[in-house]
């Protein structure tokens, strides 16, 4: 990733909800938000991984000489001079409208349930699907970039998308690891670790492997 | 084949070819585009082969298996040169007949001759039939005269001339301002100014640049790229290494279908014959300029074809998009400064260079010059690619070249650029073809593709058939892209179910609205433009199909 992680010296004077806030060129609006702890909401991004924009509840308003443009927070790298809204009629429409999306798979999300207090989102409004995961990508990220295992990956693409463990790795990683549980915005996460295991291993050789 | 070391030296060969062609010689241009070729023509092939054989013709007679002729309706098609005859839905049993009296007998077979099906108007010549009449052929034109397996009959039709003239007669600033000049905008489906975009690549920092063909064409209904870039492999790829010597990269990669086996055979021929005659690799035409070709296969999925998505695949990555808050053109592959350009706009390149920018834009409209590829299919009578001006209008298109509705039905709309595009109404035909006058209609004209809509179509229907299409071809990665189109899809089954609630066209503006605005790429931010075009022309049939009012669709059934 070109963005986020290229640190340069030179100082960048930005304005968030109007408030000026100096900046490092090559930070991204999050990061320059939180080193001002100015609020944007995440639920994909996390400080140890590689920004993701999957998630877009970061979308904030920004004002490019006169029109304005929504950008992911966590994705969009600051200039001189820029102007950031962190809340606005269409960027709180936008996050009420996804928490109302996520909330129809993970309803008993404690973080989504928290977000939706405050953007006003009903969880009721989408009929309840069947998967839980709202593919955040938390574990499938820290898993390859932070653990460097692999070991649980997306498969499939469009509406199918789905989290899977994938048996050879699993068997012998996940056991003495499951860091990534803890980051599941759903803490639906270890269930379906469970439930791949047995359903993926049959009881003698899973338990072998967990023996190595 | 020793490599060629000079501009001399290619016109040297050249001139070998031509002289050694005689223009009188009676050449057979049998069409092996993919819909001919469906419609196994590959027996029709084997018989000309075979009757040639028969009558010890080999000599005297030149038998070519070309590329797409574009007029699909009516393969196979053969057309037999120096008079241009043209056949169709030619069958096996023809041949003996048209070797016979057409080849050597120089006759016309009435039978096998274009007819007008109302009129009965007959045409013997490819330019007198209806379908090319108006179409001007800049591109496609040459696709009737060569095999694109063989460099030589791209020589022939002066194939290279514009690489020559590029790298010995103009510096790389000067091919970038005739292309800046001529205003190519990008044929892909976003417009964007091509000669900008080739700026943008060549200043930025970087020693290392690639140049990239986006021969993916995953939007449903066109097939005007793989009718180009299989029957005229040489002209693109003579575009692409004019671009990198503008550009000023080395390194160039194809990125096709892993399910067109032809147009991956054709390409790789034509970048191993390229090579063989010096027109590729190390020190170009003796030039001192390198350039290279690698060709990749997508992984099958339609997002695959977005142009992040397009360079992370070619990295070896996910093909998944990520944001261009940084121009791909000045951060792509590997963080390189990456130009990628759809196949017909490389394909225009050579074209702007031989005859100028001035001749150029001497066709089309103010704001789109030149020729645009469109593929007609849907209730159309005539389904295949046709090349037309820019300006041409949308009527013209469907009743001229495409000869009208059939069953003498009424058209509905005029549906462009697929799955991410729009339609516009049956009273807007009159609209000429033209990137910003369709898009102020909300149909951008995306890569080319018309889908022509009968009276009797559910435009619910068309609507949910695309969103459909969405679901399963993007990638997933985003919640406003995925989980909005899951959620319209919804709405959307359960009208056309007759179960649609009131409020669901408010519903479906609501959540098109953040799925257009929040989405990460291109494909989330235009995936709801069929569904406003169907509400913006037709939103009364919602209403109808909501109210359990029974539809015009329904009442046939």
């Amino acid at each position: 990733m070109i963005m986020g992680k290229q640190k340069k010296q030179s100082e960048l004077i930005i304005k968030i909800d109007g408030k000026e806030v100096k900046a490092a060129e090559g930070m991204t609006v999050l990061e320059a938000a939180q080193s001002a702890d100015i609020f944007i909401p995440t639920l994909c991004f996390h400080e140890k991984l590689e920004p993701y924009g999957a998630c877009r509840i970061c979308t904030v308003e920004i004002d490019l000489s006169g029109w304005t443009k929504l950008v992911a927070a966590c994705l969009y790298p600051i200039e001189q001079n820029l102007v950031v809204k962190t809340r606005s009629e269409m960027v709180d429409k936008i996050r009420k409208m996804i928490l109302e999306f996520l909330l129809a798979h993970a309803p008993n999300s404690a973080q989504l349930q928290d977000l939706a207090q405050e953007y006003g989102a009903d969880k009721d409004r989408f009929e309840k699907e069947s998967s839980f995961c709202v593919l955040c990508g938390l574990c499938v990220r820290y898993c390859a970039e932070v653990k460097k295992k692999n070991a649980v990956g997306f498969v499939d693409c469009g509406a199918r998308r789905e989290i899977r463990f994938i048996p050879e790795i699993a068997s012998k990683e996940c056991n003495s690891c499951k860091e990534c549980f803890p980051l599941c915005p759903t803490s639906y996460l270890q269930a379906a670790f469970v439930l791949t295991e047995s359903l993926a291993f049959s009881k003698d050789s899973s338990q072998t492997a967990l023996k190595k | 084949m020793p490599r060629l070391n000079s501009a001399a030296e290619l016109e040297k060969l050249r001139k070998g070819i031509l002289s050694g062609r005689d223009p009188v010689k009676p050449s057979i241009a049998i069409c092996a585009g993919m819909d001919c070729l469906d419609r196994d023509n590959g027996r029709i092939i084997a018989a000309f082969e075979a009757e040639v054989d028969k009558k010890n013709l080999k000599a005297k007679v030149d038998l070519r298996v070309t590329g797409c002729h574009g007029y699909c309706e009516k393969g196979p098609m053969v057309v037999i040169y120096p008079e241009e005859i043209c056949y169709v839905e030619v069958t096996p049993t023809d041949v003996p007949e048209i070797v016979l009296r057409t080849v050597l007998g120089k006759k016309v077979i009435d039978r096998l001759i274009y007819a007008d099906l109302d009129t009965g108007e007959k045409a013997a010549h490819l330019p007198d039939i209806p379908f090319y009449k108006s179409q001007r052929r800049h591109l496609i034109g040459n696709n009737t005269k060569i095999d694109p397996q063989s460099i030589d009959d791209y020589l022939a039709v002066g194939g290279y001339s514009a690489l020559s003239k590029s790298l010995f007669e103009m510096s790389p600033e000067e091919v970038l301002e005739e292309i800046k000049k001529a205003e190519l905008r990008g044929r892909g489906g976003g417009g964007f100014p091509a000669g900008w975009k080739w700026k943008t690549a060549r200043d930025a920092p970087g020693k290392e640049k690639y140049v990239i063909v986006n021969a993916h064409e995953g939007e449903l209904g066109a097939f005007m790229d793989r009718a180009i870039f299989t029957g005229n492999p040489h002209s693109v790829l003579e575009g692409l290494i004019i671009g990198a010597y503008a550009i000023g990269s080395h390194q160039g990669f194809i990125y096709t279908r892993h399910d067109a086996p032809r147009l991956k055979n054709n390409i790789d021929m034509a970048l191993g014959k390229a090579e063989e005659y010096g027109l590729l690799g190390e020190n170009i035409l003796g030039s001192g300029f390198d350039f290279h070709v690698e060709v990749h296969l997508d992984i099958g999925i339609f997002v695959s074809g977005e142009s992040s998505a397009l360079m992370r695949s070619i990295e070896g990555n996910i093909p998944e998009p990520r944001p261009k808050y940084i121009r791909t053109s000045v951060s792509g592959i590997w963080g390189k400064p990456s130009d990628l350009n759809n196949v017909e706009t490389w394909a225009n390149v050579p074209l702007i260079i031989n005859k100028g920018s001035e001749w150029y834009t001497s066709t089309g409209t103010e704001g789109s010059k030149g020729t645009k590829l469109v593929s007609l299919s849907g209730n159309i009578v005539n389904k295949g690619v046709a090349e037309v001006p820019f300006g041409t209008t949308i009527k013209e298109i469907v009743y001229g070249i495409g000869g009208g509705i059939p069953e003498g039905k009424k058209l509905k709309a005029v549906h462009f650029g697929g799955p991410m595009g729009g339609s516009i109404p049956e009273s807007l035909i009159d609209t000429p073809l033209d990137f910003d006058e369709l898009a102020k209609l909300g149909a951008p004209i995306g890569a080319g593709s018309m889908l022509v809509l009968d009276e009797d179509t559910d435009m619910v229907d068309v609507t949910r058939y695309f969103l459909k299409f969405l679901s399963d071809e993007s990638c997933g990665k985003c919640a406003p892209c995925r989980e909005g189109i899951r959620q319209m899809l919804k709405i959307l089954n359960n009208i056309c179910d007759g179960k649609g609630k009131e409020g669901d066209i408010e519903r479906l503006e609501e959540i098109s609205e953040v799925t257009g605005t929040a989405s990460l790429c291109a494909l989330g931010k235009t995936a709801a433009d069929p569904l406003l075009s169907m509400l913006r022309y037709f939103r009364d049939e919602y209403e109808t199909k909501i109210d359990k009012v029974i539809s015009p669709a329904e009442k046939r059934e």
